[in-house]
């Protein structure tokens, strides 16, 4: 046994006092469990479903249909140039992933309550899980993405190398509001009812059917606050060449998804101690 | 003396307990009521997680206050108590599940709980899935149930379900591969909380022989359990508590000795006081006696006894039989007397009476026993009282 025979642990137990700090060691101890959670997740998310892993496609590429028509021909919502089904699909890929991991992270402590009232492990994977068990879907939706721009015609710029760090501040930003949520949620359950409308406003305040270029020049930097809103421009300019890489946008946008996921961990990590007791 | 592997020192733990509903008498209450009741719940969520000062409010409840003690390495512990006694959550405290109020506990070593078996499965995953996953929980790394796989699978027995899902599983199949898994921890220090309660008895038998085994090992184990034959078969010492205080603590006999004491003594509550009777008291007990049958209230082994039972009823009954059942400390049942089946009661009974019994040879082994009574009206159990007395059989040359 490793830990076992090698050293000694010792452990003090006494009431929680004063901040309490994210032990990385302990984290790292359990780094399977964290595995062996995301393949449970994932092994289980199809489940008896017919159509499986497509579901992960279905999702975005219906919801790019539906508001093709409404506000690409009806509405005609201008789409920086490019067919307007691509631009939103582009959009909504990212957004698919968000909005799921989103509400899985928040309800997630709630969900494994009875894990955690009978079993002692690092809280702080649990609201991880459905945020890193996403990716796998998103790629799914990415690779239709790849379909879709290869049938356009739209080829990537060089910016796409930027690509992985955008998906970072999403998997940041996912998880930091996940966090909070998830933490809030277990002692207030109003939050598992707010998700679904947090969901909802934070889409329509994210350039998804729309383009960021709508909103005036001078409010673009408090829109940039929304960090969805230069991660979907990032991933625009970099794949279909909307525009210049939104660099300004992008940077406020990372500071600002750094921001939530700390406040997220650090207010996680503050009440995790009575998470056993309140649910 | 070498260093304790578990020092407990004034470990506390305080509970609120939801306050009272509210009764509204009007409607116009009831408005207001339904407009002030967020601002009401808030109060209340908030208050759930605040530690009170004030230790006199209503609904705070210390489920333990001031515990104190130490254990050494390999020693083996059984904690026992009614429930409420505050045993699990010493055992949360312990797995560090959730924290104390206050007070200080060092542990010397890795500590693994076992609070329920199977905690974590999934139903949809495999028995293979299920193992990676439920050894993670408990704190294992992947490569040690690589290396304890086989192990593992054989002590469960489901080497032909391995790569079934879970849910098609028996639960008898189900509980000894939670089990399995479980029972392949290495820690140091293992916390088990009524787990063996699970399982038919052959399983139940060789869990406590792995519990067994395991103490052999040189661990150190705190086992919760009700079953007082397991606790005094595997404990070297036992902590007795009850409302969340520890009542005394030393060699296993004795601690089980007070606690069978301690539960006897509600004995001495008159009948028509007792609060732990059951039915619905169409026809009540009202008084007991049980004696050898030359009237000594001493019974030897190999004794005839001659049982009493006085009673009441609400109208003229018929159909009442009435049940005797004796059981030894550990809450085994030894003798049982049920007049269904010996029949004797008369039809219709007097309103209040008294029915008495005298037994043949009853070969009961000496010790000290408990007696329970029931009466049954037309099969409703209209009365039950646990515990109505206790006998101490003498040993005879019977």
């Amino acid at each position: 046994m490793n830990t076992f025979s090698s050293q000694k642990s010792h452990i003090h137990i006494k009431p929680p006092e004063g901040f309490q700090y994210v032990d990385l060691r302990e984290i790292s101890h359990y780094r399977d469990l964290l595995f062996f959670m995301i393949k449970r997740n994932i092994k289980v998310k199809y489940k008896q479903t017919v159509l499986g892993g497509l579901w992960a496609v279905i999702q975005p590429f219906f919801m790019m249909v539906v508001f093709t028509l409404f506000f690409g021909k009806l509405a005609k919502i201008p789409s920086d140039g490019i067919p307007y089904p691509i631009f939103n699909y582009s959009a909504m890929v990212v957004w698919a992933y968000f909005s799921q991991a989103l509400s899985q992270s928040g309800n997630s402590i709630v969900g494994e309550g009875n894990l955690i009232s009978k079993i002692y492990f690092p809280r702080i994977i649990i609201p991880l899980i459905p945020v890193l068990a996403g990716l796998l879907d998103f790629c799914i939706a990415f690779f239709v993405l790849i379909l879709m721009m290869c049938y356009f015609h739209i080829y990537p710029s060089i910016s796409s190398i930027y690509l992985p760090f955008l998906v970072l501040l999403l998997i940041l930003t996912a998880s930091g509001v996940g966090m909070v949520l998830a933490a809030l949620n277990a002692k207030y359950r109003d939050i598992q009812y707010t998700i679904p409308f947090l969901v909802q406003l934070w889409m329509f305040a994210s350039p998804i059917v729309y383009p960021s270029s709508l909103i005036p020049e001078r409010y673009r930097i408090y829109y940039a606050l929304n960090p969805m809103v230069g991660i979907i421009e990032g991933f625009r300019s970099a794949l279909l060449r909307t525009d210049a890489f939104p660099t300004q946008t992008v940077l406020v946008s990372s500071l600002v998804s750094l921001t939530l996921f700390l406040v997220g961990l650090v207010y996680f990590k503050q009440v995790e101690r009575y998470f056993a007791d309140v649910l | 003396m070498p260093e304790p592997i578990i020092k407990v020192q004034h470990i506390s733990k305080q509970y609120h307990i939801g306050s009272r509903e509210r009764i509204n008498k009007t409607f116009r209450e009831a408005l207001t009521d339904a407009f002030l009741a967020p601002v009401r719940n808030l109060i209340n969520l908030r208050r759930m997680t605040r530690v009170e000062e004030d230790q006199s409010k209503s609904d705070i409840i210390w489920a333990l206050k001031d515990i104190n003690f130490s254990i050494l390495p390999g020693e083996v512990i059984g904690i026992i108590g009614r429930n409420g006694a505050g045993k699990s959550t010493l055992l949360k405290i312990l797995s560090r599940i959730t924290s104390p109020t206050s007070g200080d506990i060092r542990l010397n070593g890795r500590i693994s709980s076992l609070l329920e078996v199977g905690t974590g499965f999934h139903p949809e995953l495999t028995g293979r899935e299920n193992i990676y996953l439920n050894g993670t929980i408990l704190g294992m790394r992947k490569q040690e149930i690589d290396r304890k796989f086989d192990e593992i699978i054989a002590f469960s027995e489901i080497e032909k379900f391995l790569d079934t899902p879970v849910k098609r599983y028996s639960s008898g199949m189900y509980v000894r591969l939670a089990f399995a898994v479980a029972a392949h921890l290495e820690p140091e220090i293992l916390l088990v909380d009524e787990v063996l309660a699970v399982g038919d008895a052959a399983f139940q038998k060789k869990c406590l022989g792995k519990m067994g085994d395991v103490a052999k090992e040189g661990r150190t184990i705190l086992f919760v359990s009700h079953n007082l034959a397991a606790v005094i078969s595997l404990c070297t010492r036992s902590f007795l508590f009850d409302h969340g205080t520890l009542i005394t603590g030393g060699a296993t006999e004795d601690v089980v000795n007070q606690y069978i004491q301690d539960t006897t003594e509600k004995t001495k509550v008159p009948l028509d006081m007792r609060t732990d009777r059951k039915g619905d008291g169409r026809v009540r007990v009202t008084s007991f006696s049980i004696t050898s049958s030359k009237g000594s209230p001493s019974i030897q082994s190999g004794d005839l006894m001659q049982i009493t039972i006085g009673y009441t009823s609400q109208y003229p009954p018929s159909g009442v039989n009435f049940l005797v059942g004796i059981y030894d400390q550990l809450n085994r049942p030894i003798f049982f007397l049920d007049s269904r089946t010996t029949g004797g009661i008369p039809k219709n009974l007097k309103q209040d009476g008294y029915v008495s019994c005298i037994t043949g040879p009853v070969n009961i082994s000496p010790g000290p026993c408990i007696v329970n009574v029931a009466i049954i009206v037309n099969e409703d159990l209209v009365d039950h009282i646990p515990n109505i007395t206790t006998l101490d059989i003498e040993p005879a040359d019977f």
